[in-house]
């Protein structure tokens, strides 16, 4: 049984305020023959200076200290492939990192960054995140994520990681989808709102216009996860500059882009689900133990947490994140989110590890439509829209750069810039992609607070960035 | 003639023999669309790893003895004083100290069975296994963890007894020499170089 002392608990509080003040992103593919990955973090830091009015050399000035994530480097072939990015955007000889956390690395690599700056070592700092995996066959590829699972123990049955993932789908399948073929439905309903979503993204690697039925009828790769329910595996770089409240009015003076307030934090959990033992349900602000005491009761099997249909490190980070912000109920007090669809199923069970809906009932966000932008069954915008990008199963996951799309993507909205960077003609052409006729603009009104998630492993790594519009924290000294 | 790159440890340490890589000339990859122009350049490479299994050889090397070994925090005042571990942990999570190595082949014939499953289609490229693969998650009586292996017979269903079989012929080496059949099955159903 796992524990948690007092210390352990503790709700991080930084030592300044941190802002987001620009971020960027390049165009996300299954493949890049004609670039090479420093090209694509140029287009991403040029994009982010652009977002300024500024030059990417007036930008440089003010950057401190870089941190670089980069999930896999024999997927690149490159050692120290964080030094190449460094030199050739030339930052030497401002001191770097190098940051690894599996599919949670672009949320760890902010989280890091975040750290620099509240802790007053740096005013303003670089997160740039980017992941090469077109470098070999996809199977070969299979064979070098798997290798993110236990190697003795786990990444010899199949080298695939659906697997590891798909165990997790029965079994929740089973408990809180009481096996129903509905439920099934509503995950498929997952991957038609996320390709979708993806035909309004001039970004995103797989746009389609599917339905659950194809979905349904797409290859299984390991039942009961089919090739549409799965995230994709792509090439691509973002970034984002944090900085201080000083450097941050200052390089936003006269700019669209309003200083946006960050934090980030982070949980984890075991690398093999098979270690992880029975505990009681940390609890998120707006929960009590007692609506948790007959869950075994209304769902057989479902009082083993987190077992195989739960993640603890995002629970944790969700806890951690909300305690910083002084979010109570993240339904009510966000506006967007980005979370880590990596498969439809870790979706549904990451709306109830970060309390968008209780342990069971999950796919009630997905069929009530508060997850859409506008949601289908009222005509009303969603209650809070997830993934309006695309997510990882539309737009992309380019691991190393996931979780800074994510936040970029929420920046946007909460900017009111998502129709600029989404819309614009020019972008469309540049990527050679064609903006579809019925192309529809997904900026959600009004927005001020959003967070992403960011998630590795089958639940090793999480965390949780939030942001606000400063003129509307929840917590005036947060 | 080459041979496969064999290792043995003799006064602590490795000692080769073989070829342990293969040479593979780079080859050009030029746009088929634009004139046959250079792109780019394949970089074969093929390499074998020499890896140690540490504390947990002992699990490896009882598996093609017919034995399925877990580990036990036996720590005096340890709050996981008496958890069962399996997979085999070399030491406590809570305490550290050094676990109990145990022999729970019995308590795997008698109790386990299938928490979840899932049957794979596809594989990552090295994979040898024979597909579709059927995953499962076993849960075992006074077991805190729950151990992902494969059934190699039968299909699989929530709850259903299984039994451990082990590659004593032929063995691997991995934790692929473990596997699972459902309760019942006959030895002389059981794959090539497997028993009970």
């Amino acid at each position: 049984m796992i524990t948690f002392s007092k210390q352990q608990l503790k709700i991080p509080r930084l030592q300044r305020p941190v802002y987001l003040v620009t971020a960027g992103q390049s165009k996300f593919d299954r493949a890049f023959p004609d670039k090479r990955t420093e090209e694509l973090c140029i287009d991403a830091f040029t994009m982010a200076a652009k977002l300024l009015d500024i030059s990417p050399a007036e930008l440089k000035r003010s950057i401190h200290t870089c941190y670089y994530g980069h999930f896999a480097d024999h997927f690149g072939d490159q050692l120290l492939g964080e030094s190449v990015i460094h030199d050739r955007l030339g930052l030497d000889p401002l001191g770097n990192v190098g940051v690894k956390t599996g599919g949670a690395t672009g949320g760890s690599t902010i989280w890091e960054a975040m750290k620099a700056v509240a802790s007053g070592y740096s005013d303003c700092v670089l997160a740039m995140g980017w992941e090469r995996m077109d470098e070999v066959p996809t199977d070969e590829g299979n064979f070098l994520i798997s290798c993110a699972a236990d190697k003795d123990w786990e990444s010899p049955l199949g080298h695939i990681y659906t697997g590891y993932y798909a165990v997790m789908a029965q079994r929740y399948w089973q408990i809180f989808g009481k096996s129903e073929e509905s439920f099934r439905r509503t995950l498929a309903e997952i991957s038609v709102k996320h390709h979708g979503y993806a035909r309004f993204n001039p970004f995103a690697h797989a746009p389609m216009k599917i339905t659950v039925d194809d979905v349904l009828k797409s290859p299984v790769i390991a039942y009961p996860l089919r090739a549409l329910d799965c995230c994709l595996m792509s090439v691509g770089a973002a970034c984002t500059i944090l900085c201080d409240e000083d450097t941050a009015f200052k390089l936003t003076k006269n700019t669209k882009n309003k200083p946006l307030r960050i934090w980030v934090a982070a949980g984890s959990h075991s690398l093999r689900p098979a270690d992880r033992q029975h505990m009681e349900i940390p609890l998120l602000p707006h929960e009590t133990a007692d609506q948790y005491k007959d869950l075994g009761e209304r769902f057989p099997g479902g009082d083993r947490y987190p077992g195989f249909t739960g993640f603890l490190a995002a629970r944790m980070a969700a806890y951690y994140g909300y305690g910083m912000t002084g979010i109570t109920n993240p339904l009510e007090d966000l506006d967007v989110v980005e979370l880590h669809d990596a498969f439809t199923i870790s979706d549904v069970q990451t709306y109830e590890d970060v309390g968008l809906r209780p342990y069971g009932y999950g796919r009630d966000y997905v069929e009530s439509g508060d997850c859409y932008h506008t949601n289908p069954h009222t005509g009303k915008p969603g209650k809070l829209p997830s993934n309006l990008s695309g997510g990882l199963i539309g737009c992309m996951h380019s691991v190393g750069a996931t979780g800074i799309m994510q936040t970029f993507e929420i920046a946007t909205h909460i900017w009111n810039r998502w129709e600029e960077f989404h819309g614009d003609e020019k972008i469309w052409k540049d990527f050679n992609r064609e903006k579809p006729s019925d192309w529809t603009n997904l900026q959600v009104v009004g927005a001020k607070r959003g967070m992403a998630i960011s998630h590795a492993g089958v639940g090793s790594h999480v965390t949780s960035t939030i942001l606000m519009d400063p003129d509307h924290l929840i917590k005036k000294d947060a | 003639m080459s041979m496969f790159g064999q290792v043995f440890v003799k006064n602590n340490q490795y000692k080769l023999k073989g070829n342990f890589h293969h040479l593979t000339p780079n080859t050009p990859i030029r746009n088929a669309d634009d004139g046959w122009k250079l792109l780019g350049v394949t970089n074969p490479r093929d390499m074998t790893y020499m890896h140690s299994y540490g504390g947990e050889a002992i699990f490896f090397e009882s598996l093609s003895q017919g034995k399925l070994l877990a580990t036990r925090c036996d720590g005096q005042g340890c709050d996981s004083q008496g958890i069962i571990y399996q997979p085999f942990r070399i030491h406590c999570p809570d305490c550290l100290g050094k676990n109990t190595v145990i022999d729970m082949t019995d308590n795997a014939k008698k109790t386990a069975k299938i928490h979840t499953f899932m049957v794979c289609e596809r594989s990552g490229a090295f994979n040898l296994l024979n597909k579709p693969i059927k995953f499962i998650n076993i849960e075992f009586a006074g077991v805190a963890t729950i151990l992902m292996s494969y059934l190699s017979i039968g299909e699989p269903s929530f709850g259903m007894r299984v039994v451990p079989i082990f590659k004593t012929s032929g063995p691997t080496f991995t934790i692929l020499d473990l596997s699972w059949v459902p309760e019942g099955t006959k030895v002389e159903q059981l794959p090539e170089g497997f028993s009970f």
